[in-house]
């Protein structure tokens, strides 16, 4: 059976690729499935390069799939993803996953392109109650800035480590959390590299929160 | 320059091939690599003077000592390797009455971020090469007594499955190690495509991580559940044969007032029905910053027993190597800091 078949992929349409940031990607391409902000896809170019896992990053009421993607160096399939076109084809899986935020209120933190299931939820309306902690080395990592700003304005926390961005935090995610109390009652949603993860869930559990209170996804 | 050791015998095609060596020629270099364990390849005396040159010339055999070891008062070791700059990995000899168990790591950290492991709070370094896998055994001071592997210690087995499964066929082969698959187990937390590939291209036992039979505590224990749920990790297991000689096994860390109450019970005999199978309960080790503790001794042995009670066959790990920093992965984590101080 090819691999396609195997995992249930379907043929999708290519909408848009557009970079956002260097080396940062919005791909958009049919839709396969409803799903619930904060899931994920599988995709992939072809049928013999084995599919990875994406974070949904539109909204509900899009008739499209976005997602964000970085392109890894050497990497085996983002860097093929880089040349898609409009009209091309890729490979998708329908919407599945469980870090979804049915909780009143929320903490949500993320780097790099771990933003990608809170800007579904913003983009589909999910952000009252909710603050976003965002990490980011410059100001051009900080794509998708104006919807954030405009939904959740003052709850939109951005940390610049390179410490140039304008009304921002500088420093890190992880020092942002150490200089910070923590709301020990709200939940906390962390997405991103194991690193930011882990760094981020030890500091908060050390701060006196539950550990039962925090969910993570990471990009492994 | 590359290494000879842990190579396949279809990558050992291509390089005798590559040297101008006949095709019987990478069949004689594996009975060299992996039935004597020759340490150069000069002493490889049936490849012609030339070959054996012109091997030279790219490959090195590819050993690496270990760099420092542990011992407890109980007889475990723990063995150091270091295969670079951030690159320390441990390997747990592991001695017990009629059998000895080496504990090898797959990675270098890992990017699973179990909250209860040392070896996550790492991060993720490196994947480990099929000749790094192999060396911990290779060059284990007590290779020649040892009967049983265990791929348990630092890394996911499965995030580095091609390492994984090359070394194991190297293990299990004829023309390699041509042990037993019975005497090897991989370990996961549960990353089905790479579990189903396994499944498909390996004999060797497998070990599941599940640490709680509940979707929502298994996620706050481990990310992966987001991804890889409990139940679709179960149902690709119970749709693999298990009559035959391979075993399934679940490891479960008893954690006080997490895991360890009548609700787990009978979830646990509720999602393994059905499934040939152990449970290996096993005491938590406390890493430094830890929210978990233990499950006491009486805990533990009344799940023990409730469980067996069940119908689910379930036995209690022996604490191994507790005074020489037994959780996996904070000996090398140690190593890692001092060499960064
Ligand atoms: C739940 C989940 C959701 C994800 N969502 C997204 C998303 O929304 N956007 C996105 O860009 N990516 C996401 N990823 C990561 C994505 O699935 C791919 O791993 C990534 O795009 C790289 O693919 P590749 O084939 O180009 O690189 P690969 O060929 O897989 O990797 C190339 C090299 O980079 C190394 N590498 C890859 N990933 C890592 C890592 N995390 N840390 C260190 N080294 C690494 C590999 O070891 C390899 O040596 C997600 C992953 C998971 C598990
Ligand atoms: S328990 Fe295994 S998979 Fe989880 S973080 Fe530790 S080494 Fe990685």
């Amino acid at each position: 059976m090819i691999l396609a078949e195997k995992m249930s992929l379907k043929t999708c349409k290519v909408f848009e690729n557009s970079e956002v940031a260097p080396s940062v990607y919005y791909l958009k391409t049919e839709r396969t499935s409803d799903f619930i902000p904060g899931q994920m896809i599988r995709l992939t170019e072809n049928i013999k390069t084995p599919p990875r896992l994406y974070s949904i990053a539109s909204g509900i009421h899009d008739d499209y799939f976005g997602i964000i993607y970085s392109v890894v160096k050497g990497g085996k399939l983002t860097p093929l993803l880089s040349g898609l076109k409009p009209g091309d084809k890729v490979f998708c899986s329908s919407a599945f996953g469980s870090f979804t935020d049915p909780a009143k209120e929320t903490i949500w933190i993320a780097t790099g392109t771990g933003i990608a299931p809170f800007l579904s939820m913003v983009l589909s309306g999910l952000h009252s109650g909710k603050t976003l902690i965002r990490g980011a080395r410059q100001e051009s990592d900080f794509y998708f800035d104006e919807i954030f700003k405009l939904k959740l304005k003052d709850k939109y926390i951005r940390c610049c480590s390179s410490g140039e961005l304008q009304n921002s935090y500088h420093g890190r995610v992880t020092q942002y959390l150490w200089d910070h109390e923590a709301d020990k009652k709200s939940k906390y949603m962390l997405c991103g590299s194991a690193e930011m993860v882990v760094d981020s869930r030890d500091i908060l559990i050390n701060k006196g929160v539950s550990f039962t209170q925090i969910i993570s996804e990471i990009y492994f | 320059m590359d290494a000879l050791y842990g190579k396949t015998l279809d990558e050992l095609k291509v390089i005798a091939a590559d040297a101008g060596l006949p095709a019987f020629a990478a069949k004689q270099i594996a009975v060299w690599l992996y039935h004597s364990e020759v340490d150069s390849i000069d002493a490889m005396t049936n490849i012609s003077k030339t070959g054996r040159e012109k091997l030279a010339k790219q490959y090195t055999i590819g050993l690496t000592p270990n760099s420092g070891v542990q011992e407890s008062t109980d007889g475990t070791k723990k063995y150091l390797f270091s295969y670079g700059i951030r690159r320390t990995i441990e390997a747990a000899y592991i001695p017990d009455e009629g059998r000895s168990t080496l504990c090898v790591s797959s990675q270098v950290g890992c990017k699973m971020g179990c909250l209860f492991c040392m070896t996550g709070k790492q991060g993720f370094q490196a994947h480990l090469t099929s000749n790094e896998i192999l060396n911990q055994i290779r060059s284990l001071p007590e290779k020649s007594i040892l009967t049983n592997v265990v791929y348990m210690g630092m890394g996911e087995p499965f995030d580095n499955l091609e390492n994984v499964l090359k070394s194991s066929e190297i293990l299990t082969a004829s023309w390699g190690y041509g042990w037993s698959p019975k005497r090897i187990t991989v370990s996961t937390i549960g990353i089905i495509p790479a579990m189903e590939e396994f499944l498909n291209k390996s004999q060797c036992h497998l070990a599941v991580s599940l640490h709680t039979p509940f979707e929502e505590e298994r996620r706050q224990l481990m990310p992966v559940n987001h991804v890889y749920p409990l139940h679709e990790v179960i149902q690709t297991i119970k749709k693999h044969d298990w009559t035959h000689q391979r075993r399934v096994s679940f490891e479960y860390i008893m954690f006080k007032g997490v895991n360890d109450d009548a609700r787990h019970i009978n979830e646990l005999s509720r999602i393994l029905h059905g499934l040939k199978c152990r449970v290996n309960l096993i005491r938590f080790h406390p890493i430094p910053d830890s929210p978990l503790t233990s499950s006491s001794e009486n805990t533990i042995q009344e799940f023990k027993e409730k469980l067996n009670a069940k119908g689910i066959l379930t036995t209690i790990r022996a604490s191994r190597g507790q005074d020489i920093d037994a959780a996996c992965g904070l000996l090398s984590t140690k190593e890692l800091l001092r060499k960064e101080s």
